[in-house]
């Protein structure tokens, strides 16, 4: 069996994810957590996937929005409050 | 303080009549506090225009947290630059909402102190909620609010804070212990609670009795309601003091009976236990003579909702009787393949009950691993095509057709 990802590696490839489709799409924590299962296969489940969401939150990299719904985005200016 | 009292003809309008008025309570703050002001300004501004101001959702939040914080702002934030920013917070409430009145004094001089000092107490949610705030004063009210021992509750994708009534604290129809399962399920689910990861909203509601204090049945994901399974406990010596006092126990109890399960003589109350519904109608009605049974526990709902995406839904039985004690293997089992399937499936903004729904309950339950039972049926069958696997089984494998 393949040895598992770490969470750092796994945090990388969603922030990657959430950084090349900004201004296409919003990604909800189930939709990354899909993608890495795809990307890594069985290397990632879904605990370490959750782990990585919370280090990417915990770090300040990546902030939640809600837009009707609950996303995970690179923070950036606030749009209402223009 | 601020320096010139609005003119609020319309809203002016609110403070008449019989009842406390949301207006009058605005105004006190108002006389302190430059939000509260500015906030009845923007109100009169929506009630003559007949539009809201209000821009809602966003980013706002506190570092971590994914809920518990609401963004709203003013879109005439030159006219009412005070309420330019007026973040809701949600904070979580004790199960039962129990407060001592220091620790509510110390909350609202929390609130005077980082934001316009309105409350809404208790919001619809459960939460407590606190109305108005900038977004650089998010982080210092939650750092206060954490030193007095509190936390944010639940909003967006998330498991909501969970609610119940009052339960074993008051209440002696109390079928299971709401308020401890209530922390109890706020403290197992603190990740969801505050890390948005569902397709939409998930809410417990936990009441005590089929009373339904919370309204768990019409307002939850999940209604976790008390009830019994032996027989109804009858004291007839009070049922005849009922009689005596003038109580028409023929009409207004037993002819109210929607199983129409009791018969009483004169001298005793018979009530064919097997027929009853639990609705509580006669033990509301004679509480000094009727009781719930010994056999407590409760009945686990699904799929309730208020009008939102799409129109209100009321939640039905999945399990019709669960006893309900620590560690609540069962229950926590049943609840974490519900998010795993709803997780998996569920639209963004699908809740729960719409999933069903859309996939229908029969793929649901298969999907969850629960047994259907007749006491899921909601409403009678409306489709009266019904295919059984068997029958398919057996065609095809012994019988094909031609
Ligand atoms: S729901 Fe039932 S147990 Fe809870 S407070 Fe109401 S009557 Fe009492
Ligand atoms: S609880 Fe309701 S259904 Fe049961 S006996 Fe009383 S009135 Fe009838």
């Amino acid at each position: 069996m393949a040895e598992q990802a770490s969470v750092q590696e796994v945090a990388d490839a969603m922030y990657k994810m959430i950084k090349d489709s900004m201004g296409q799409k919003k990604w909800k924590a189930t939709d990354l957590t899909k993608a890495v299962n795809e990307l890594f296969g069985e290397r990632c489940d879904k605990n370490i996937a959750k782990s990585a969401i919370r280090d990417l939150i915990e770090s300040g990299k990546c902030v939640y929005t809600y837009f009707g719904g609950s996303f995970i985005e690179i923070p950036h200016k606030e749009g209402a409050e223009n | 303080m601020p320096e010139k009292k609005r003119k609020t003809p319309k809203l002016d309008e609110l403070e008449k009549g019989a009842w406390p008025s949301f207006v009058k309570e605005i105004k006190t703050a108002a006389e302190k506090n430059a939000m509260a002001e500015d906030l009845l300004g923007q109100l009169e501004r929506s009630y003559e225009e007949k539009i809201g101001h209000w821009k809602h959702g966003g980013i706002v939040g506190v570092l971590g947290y994914g809920g518990g914080v609401i963004g709203r702002y003013s879109d005439l934030p030159e006219e009412f630059p005070n309420v330019s920013h007026f973040h809701t917070m949600r904070i979580n409430q004790p199960a039962g909402w129990f407060y001592t009145s220091d620790v509510l004094r110390k909350l609202c001089d929390i609130w005077e102190k980082h934001g316009s000092g309105l409350t809404n107490v208790h919001g619809s949610t459960g939460d407590l909620v606190f109305l108005g705030t900038r977004t650089e004063e998010l982080e210092p009210t939650f750092k206060e609010l954490t030193d007095l021992g509190f936390d944010l509750g639940g909003s967006g994708s998330d498991v909501r804070t969970p609610s119940c009534c009052c339960g074993m604290a008051r209440c002696e129809w109390a079928c299971y212990d709401t308020m401890a399962l209530t922390y109890f399920l706020t403290m197992h689910y603190q990740d969801e609670l505050h890390r948005p990861a569902f397709p939409y909203k998930w809410k417990f509601k936990m009441s005590g009795c089929p009373n339904d204090c919370v309204a768990a049945i019409a307002r939850s994901d999940m209604s976790i309601i008390g009830t019994w399974r032996d027989d109804i406990r009858v004291d007839n010596a009070a049922v005849t003091e009922y009689a005596k006092s003038g109580m028409n126990i023929e009409r207004d109890v037993v002819g109210n009976c929607p199983a129409k399960c009791m018969e009483w003589d004169g001298k005793e109350i018979k009530i064919d236990n097997k027929a009853c519904v639990k609705c509580m109608h006669c033990i509301n009605a004679m509480p000094k003579a009727l009781a719930p049974g010994k056999d407590r526990g409760a009945c686990i709902l699904i799929g309730a909702k208020a009008p939102i995406v799409e129109g209100a839904l009321l939640s039905s039985v999945l399990i019709p009787f669960i006893k309900l004690e620590p560690p609540y293997a069962e229950l926590i089992d049943l609840v974490d393949r519900i998010h795993e399937v709803w997780s998996e499936n569920g639209k963004n903004r699908e809740r729960v009950g719409e999933f069903i729904q859309r996939v229908g309950m029969g793929n649901f339950l298969e999907a969850i691993g629960v047994e259907p039972i007749p006491e899921m049926v909601a409403h009678p069958r409306e489709n009266p095509y019904v295919f059984y696997e068997e029958f398919f089984e057996e065609e095809s494998e012994e019988n094909p057709k031609p």
